[in-house]
């Protein structure tokens, strides 16, 4: 157990790394010119030296990489053009918001889905499993952007009930959290379905109802729980998932969180703000998918023993 | 090929069991979705025949029309106008065969890089096939749009940076596909008497393990396009996709959400268009999936 963790920390490390280096050469040899971005036309060549001096581009490749390494380590990426503050405060200060809405709608999906996708392969063939049926196949197939559109449009436009912007109170929250989870939802209906299936399938259930245990228990202990090992591997999937649905939904009901923030730094051409952005996410669903490898060795012990 | 691809989607394969049959019939043919799929390849092909104006053509004088049924409209504009006078209906049209361009390009960029990782991983196998296999795993998880924020920040935003961006991020679905196929071909007669008659291992991997898998793979890889056009659609409305002034449902809505409180309509047609392909796409890939897959044959 020891070594197999030792080891996907080590692949873990790698990949950031990686990743790292990739952001590094992207934007310093893509467009992405500070001094260009950030001086008026009309500067001097002195104006420009001084930039350059200030942001260590005049210095080699090799040297501004190990600088850029290493800042980066300690979590500095450099000021943003636009706030002029460091970029990963920028960044933290939107953060909030965005967890608050990325986990309401997590949560929401999963309260939604998981039971959907269970009672569907429960009572398989039946009206409930045609309902878990299209909605996995409606959360799959509408594009998340024009479900936002739509509600604003009716909810927003024409009813006025809801609020079509800003994040203040718990009514801001409906839209947006609903859109974002649609596709969760579809996910974990098919998934809880489908896994909840195959357990249901499987002869431990049948040697469970030999034995004379009780339908219930048969459900909600025997397969479930064999069931909620593949549940919980998919749920760092989600995450990315939900990254992009921040991104989207916080642009479209205009939500001050990270998402939208990564937009506007996009168009603005405010790079270290998107740098981070990149690392943070790379981060994140990094030690995510580790915890996962750990969780999922430790719950099913076949893994641990290959 | 196409011969074999639909005995293969009637469950007519080689062996010819009654219960193949019984199977095949008990699957619904999904009429609806193939009915949406017609539409989008009607629109796809036709778009010249079918539009009734130049999509690009704006008219400034008639901008902002609604749809024919309300005060205003007009048959000229059956769908209403946008903010610079161009026909909604033909910029619809004209936008599926955008739609389908840019989905077939990120297709066949990660198709054809998962193939070959697919097939390395699957015929070299042992710790080649590990390390690549728990690469796909981890690239996975890795949200594609960090990586087209990368790209697009060197090229700028373009089409063509949306699918390169796919062809990066998209390749382990295949790779895993192919992978799983090879194993199993591998163990085959004509593989061990190709090796046997000294055919080099990039010959077995491309002409004789190769060919044995594509039909599977086109259709797999087919299902996916409704997945991929929401995908491409979504990241056009953000801007990080097909720029304008191209006829692009994602720009579409992009562009009409800004008159979100008074033009109904730019915001409502792209939406159903994109819905419509989509539907297509994915009933038909279920109907074809159920068909494929030996688990629930066995039911």
């Amino acid at each position: 157990m020891k070594g197999y963790i030792i080891k996907r920390t080590i692949v873990a490390l790698l990949l950031i790394y990686i990743v790292l280096t990739i952001v590094f050469f992207a934007f310093r040899l893509g467009g992405a010119d500070p001094v260009a971005i950030m001086l008026p036309p009309d500067a001097t060549p002195r104006d420009q030296q001084v930039l350059m001096e200030k942001f260590g581009l005049d210095k080699p490749l090799g040297v501004q990489y190990i600088t850029f390494v290493k800042n980066a380590v300690g979590g500095d990426f450099g000021m943003s053009f636009k706030y002029s503050e460091p970029a990963l405060t920028v960044l933290l200060d939107r953060f909030p918001a965005t967890i608050k809405l990325g986990l309401a709608a997590f949560l929401f999906s999963l309260a939604v889905g998981i039971p959907i996708g269970i009672l569907s392969a429960v009572r398989r063939d039946s009206w409930i499993d045609s309902f878990g049926r299209t909605l996995a196949l409606a959360g799959m197939s509408l594009p998340t952007f024009w479900v936002g559109i739509m509600l604003m449009l009716f909810f927003g436009v024409a009813l006025r009930l809801l609020p079509v912007s800003g994040s203040d109170t718990a009514l801001h929250y409906v839209m947006p959290a609903f859109c974002m989870s649609l596709y969760p939802i579809a996910l974990f209906t098919r998934l809880a379905r489908s896994s909840m299936l195959d357990a249901l399938k499987s002869e431990y259930i049948v040697m469970a109802r030999v034995k004379g245990v009780p339908e219930k228990y048969v459900i909600m202990i025997h397969a479930l729980k064999n069931a909620s090992i593949t549940i919980v591997t998919v749920i760092v999937s989600v995450f990315g998932g939900l990254i992009l649905g921040s991104v989207v939904v916080e642009t479209i009901f205009s939500w001050p969180g990270v998402g939208r923030l990564v937009m506007e730094s996009f168009f603005g051409r405010d790079y270290p703000v998107v740098q981070v952005f990149v690392m943070f996410v790379t981060l994140i669903v990094v030690v995510l998918n580790l915890l996962v490898d750990i969780l999922y060795a430790y719950i099913d012990p076949r893994i641990r023993y290959q | 090929m196409f011969i074999r691809l639909w005995s293969l989607l009637r469950g007519k394969t080689k062996n010819k069991k009654q219960t193949d049959q019984a199977w095949a019939g008990r699957i619904k043919m999904p009429y609806f979705g193939l009915a949406c799929l017609a539409l989008f390849f009607l629109m796809v092909l036709f778009a010249e025949f079918l539009a009734p104006l130049d999509p690009l053509q704006g008219d400034l004088l008639k901008a902002s029309l609604p749809p024919f049924w309300m005060d205003g409209g007009s048959w000229h504009n059956i769908l209403g106008t946008d903010m610079l006078g161009r026909d909604v209906l033909s910029r619809l049209i004209y936008g599926a065969r955008s739609s389908l361009i840019i989905s077939v390009g990120c297709v066949a960029f990660y198709a054809t890089i998962g193939v070959i990782i697919g097939l390395i991983s699957g015929y070299v196998g042992g710790r080649i096939d590990m390390i690549i296999m728990r690469i796909a795993d981890l690239w996975l998880s890795v949200p594609g749009i960090i990586l087209l924020f990368v790209l697009a920040s060197i090229n700028g935003p373009s089409a063509r940076t949306l699918i390169l961006t796919f062809g990066i991020m998209g390749w382990p679905y295949t790779a895993r596909i192919v992978r799983g196929e090879t194993l199993s071909l591998k163990q085959r007669d004509f593989v061990k008497l190709a090796k046997v008659a000294g055919c080099s291992n990039l010959r077995i991997m491309f002409s004789h393990i190769l060919p044995n898998i594509v039909n599977t793979l086109i259709i797999l890889v087919t299902i996916d396009i409704g997945g991929i056009i929401v995908y491409t659609a979504t990241m056009s409305f953000l801007g990080l996709g097909t720029q304008p002034p191209s006829c692009d449902w994602g720009l579409m809505l992009a562009e009409g959400k800004q008159y979100i409180t008074y033009a109904w309509w730019l915001v409502t047609f792209p939406g159903i268009a994109i819905v419509i392909a989509v539907l297509g796409f994915n009933l038909t890939g279920d109907w074809i999936r159920e068909l494929l897959d030996p688990k629930q044959k066995l039911q």
